[in-house]
C-alpha cells in the first residue's frame, strides 16, 4: 500500500479516462496533462493507461509499504525521498518505509507519480480516474491507503529522459470548433491577436479566461462538448472545456485545442497568460 | 423514410460533429437513431457515438481521425441507412414524484406565477410524454422535450447553490431531473426518490437518447419507500416498450 499520510491540495488516482459513457452524460476524466503520464508509463515499461497520482500545486507526503519503483513527471513541485532531491523523467528505485515529500512549487501546475505496474485501486465503469460521483470521492484525503504491487527488480529499457520539459510555452494551437463561423471580424481579432490570462476559476472541469471578447447573441440547441472544446458565452468570456468537462452543453464551441495543447493548458495556473494559434 | 440534408463537420484532431436540420423535432431524433445503429452495425472499433437534440459527436478514443475518409464513411453509412431499418426498441419510462411541498420548493412560486392551481400544476407535469433529446451536462441529466405551454417559466433570477439530487425542476421549455447534488436554476416542484443514474447498477443509466418520460405522483410515505428501495438496488422503475 501506498499510504497517505498528507493528501495536498489535491491528488487524485488518474489514468488515461473513462471511455465509452459519454451518452450517458459521464465526462472522460482521465489526467490533464497525456504527455506527463506517457512519459513516466513509458519509462517504467507500463502500460500507457496504467494508473497515477494527479498532484495539484501542493504535493502530498507519501509513505510506501513494499518495494518498488517509481517515476516522476509534469510540474517541478520540489519532490524528495527521505528528504534527497529527486530528478524527474527517471526511474527510481523505492524501498519498504520510503518516504516520498514535496515542497515548492517552481514550474508547471500539475505533477504525477507513476508506480511500476500502476496503482491498482477498484476500476468504476472501466476506469480508475477519480470523479465524484461516479468514484465515491473525488480526491484522495489524509490516512487513504491506495493499492500497488511489490516489484524488487526491474531493468528499465531507458532509465531516464535527459531533456527536461519546457513548461515556457503558452502558444495553444487550435482548430476551428464547429461554430467558429459565427465569430466577427473584431472577435476574431482579440482572440488571435491579444494573450488571455488564466482565471481564478480553473479547475479540471474547466478553465476561465479573464479577458471578454465581444458579446454575441447567438443561441443554439444543446450539442456535444469535448476535453478542448472553447465555449463563448453570450457575455464574451471563453471557457475551455477540461477532462472533468461536461459532455454537451449549449454554448458556441468558437475553437477546439489540439490535444498537445490541452497538455500545455494543464499545467497553467491562475494569473498565467496564453495565446491562441490556428492550426 | 425519412432523409435530411446532414452537415459533417471535424471536430478536433479525434472527432466529428454531424448535424442535421437545426430544430427540435422527434423524426429528425429518430433519423439520428436509426444512423446510429446502423454505424454501429458497421462495427468499427473506438467509435463513441452520442446523440443531443439535432447532432451527432462522434469521437475516436483510440487514435487522431483522416477527417475525409471518417466524412466519407459517415456519408455511405447515411445513404445505406435508409434501406436497412434497424429494429431499436424505445421505452417510456414511469417516473414517480412527490410534490409535496418539502420537496417542491418553489410549487407555490410557480403556481402563483402562471396562474395554476398547485392541483393542476401536477395534474399537467404528470399528464404528457416528455421525449429525451439528450444525456449530458452531469451524468444521467436528461434533456427533455414536449413541455406544455401552460408550464413554461423563467430559470429562478439567481440560481441556488445546492439543489438536492432527485430534484424535479422546470425551467423554460425544459422540465427534469437533478440526477446529483448540484447547483442550479430550475425552479423545483417536487423530487424523485429513484436514482436516474448510478454508477453501481449494472446499466447506470436505465434512460436512452429517444426513449419517453411520464411523471407520476407518489405521497410522501411511497417517496420513503421507494428512496430505500433504489438505494439498496432492488427498485426497477416501470416502463412500457414502445415500437422503433
Amino acid at each position: 500500500m501506498l499510504k497517505v499520510l498528507k493528501s495536498g491540495f489535491f491528488t487524485s488516482i488518474q489514468d488515461r479516462g473513462r471511455f465509452g459513457y459519454r451518452g450517458m452524460g459521464v465526462p472522460v476524466s482521465g489526467v490533464m496533462d497525456d504527455d506527463a503520464l506517457r512519459k513516466a508509463n513509458l519509462l517504467l515499461d507500463n502500460a500507457l493507461d496504467a494508473a497515477v497520482l494527479e498532484i495539484t500545486m501542493t504535493g502530498p507526503k507519501l509513505e510506501f509499504d513494499l518495494e518498488t519503483y517509481i517515476c516522476l513527471s509534469g510540474a517541478d513541485l520540489s519532490p524528495t525521498l527521505n528528504n534527497k532531491p529527486l530528478e524527474y523523467c527517471s526511474v527510481i528505485k523505492v524501498s519498504k518505509g520510503d518516504i516520498l515529500s514535496y515542497g515548492k512549487l517552481k514550474q508547471g501546475f500539475r505533477s504525477y507519480l507513476a508506480v511500476k505496474g500502476g496503482f491498482q485501486t477498484d476500476k468504476v465503469l472501466d476506469s480508475r480516474s477519480q470523479y465524484f460521483p461516479v468514484t465515491t470521492k473525488p480526491c484522495l484525503s489524509d490516512k487513504d491507503e491506495i493499492a500497488y504491487t511489490e516489484t524488487s527488480a526491474f531493468a528499465p529499457t531507458i532509465s531516464e529522459i535527459k531533456t527536461k520539459r519546457n513548461f515556457n510555452p503558452n502558444t495553444l494551437e487550435v482548430l476551428k470548433g464547429p461554430e467558429f463561423s459565427i465569430l466577427s471580424k473584431n472577435q476574431l481579432d482579440t482572440l488571435f491577436k491579444k494573450g488571455f490570462t488564466i482565471s481564478k476559476e480553473n479547475n479540471r472541469m474547466a478553465y476561465q479566461l479573464k479577458e471578454l471578447i465581444e458579446k454575441h447573441g447567438y443561441s443554439m440547441l444543446t450539442s456535444g462538448t469535448l476535453p478542448g472544446t472553447v465555449q463563448l458565452t453570450p457575455a464574451g468570456r471563453l471557457i475551455i472545456l477540461m477532462k472533468d468537462g461536461q459532455t454537451t452543453g449549449g454554448y458556441p464551441r468558437v475553437l477546439q485545442l489540439s490535444e498537445a495543447s490541452i497538455s500545455i493548458l494543464a499545467q497553467k495556473k491562475y494569473g498565467d497568460t496564453i495565446s491562441f494559434k490556428l492550426l | 423514410m425519412n432523409s435530411y440534408p446532414i452537415s459533417i463537420k471535424p471536430f478536433g484532431q479525434s472527432a466529428v460533429l454531424v448535424e442535421w436540420p437545426n430544430k427540435v423535432d422527434e423524426s429528425i431524433l429518430q433519423d439520428i437513431l436509426d444512423f446510429t445503429d446502423s454505424f454501429k452495425s458497421l462495427e468499427i472499433p473506438d467509435w463513441e457515438i452520442s446523440a443531443a437534440y439535432s447532432s451527432l459527436t462522434m469521437v475516436n478514443n483510440k487514435e487522431q481521425i483522416d477527417f475525409k475518409s471518417i466524412k466519407k464513411l459517415i456519408e455511405d453509412c447515411y445513404a445505406e441507412k435508409t434501406r436497412s431499418k434497424v429494429l431499436r426498441k424505445k421505452c417510456l419510462w414511469k417516473i414517480p414524484v412527490c410534490y409535496d411541498e418539502d420537496f417542491g420548493i418553489d410549487v407555490q412560486e410557480v403556481s402563483k406565477r402562471l396562474d395554476l392551481s398547485i392541483e393542476n400544476l401536477i395534474k399537467m407535469h404528470t399528464s404528457y410524454e416528455y421525449v429525451v433529446y439528450g444525456i449530458g451536462f452531469l451524468p444521467g441529466f436528461m434533456y427533455l422535450g414536449g413541455l406544455p405551454k401552460a408550464l413554461e417559466i423563467p430559470r429562478r433570477k439567481e440560481p441556488r447553490l445546492h439543489v438536492v439530487k432527485g430534484s424535479v425542476g422546470l425551467a423554460a421549455k425544459q422540465t427534469g431531473v437533478y440526477p446529483q447534488d448540484s447547483p442550479g436554476g430550475w425552479n423545483i416542484i417536487g423530487r424523485c426518490p429513484i436514482p436516474i443514474f448510478s454508477a453501481k447498477a449494472k446499466k447506470p443509466c436505465f434512460v436512452n437518447v429517444g426513449d419517453k418520460i411520464m411523471f407520476y405522483q407518489i405521497t410522501r410515505a411511497e417517496y420513503d419507500l421507494r428512496k430505500i428501495e433504489g438505494e439498496v438496488g432492488i427498485y426497477t422503475p416501470e416502463k412500457i416498450t414502445l415500437d422503433a
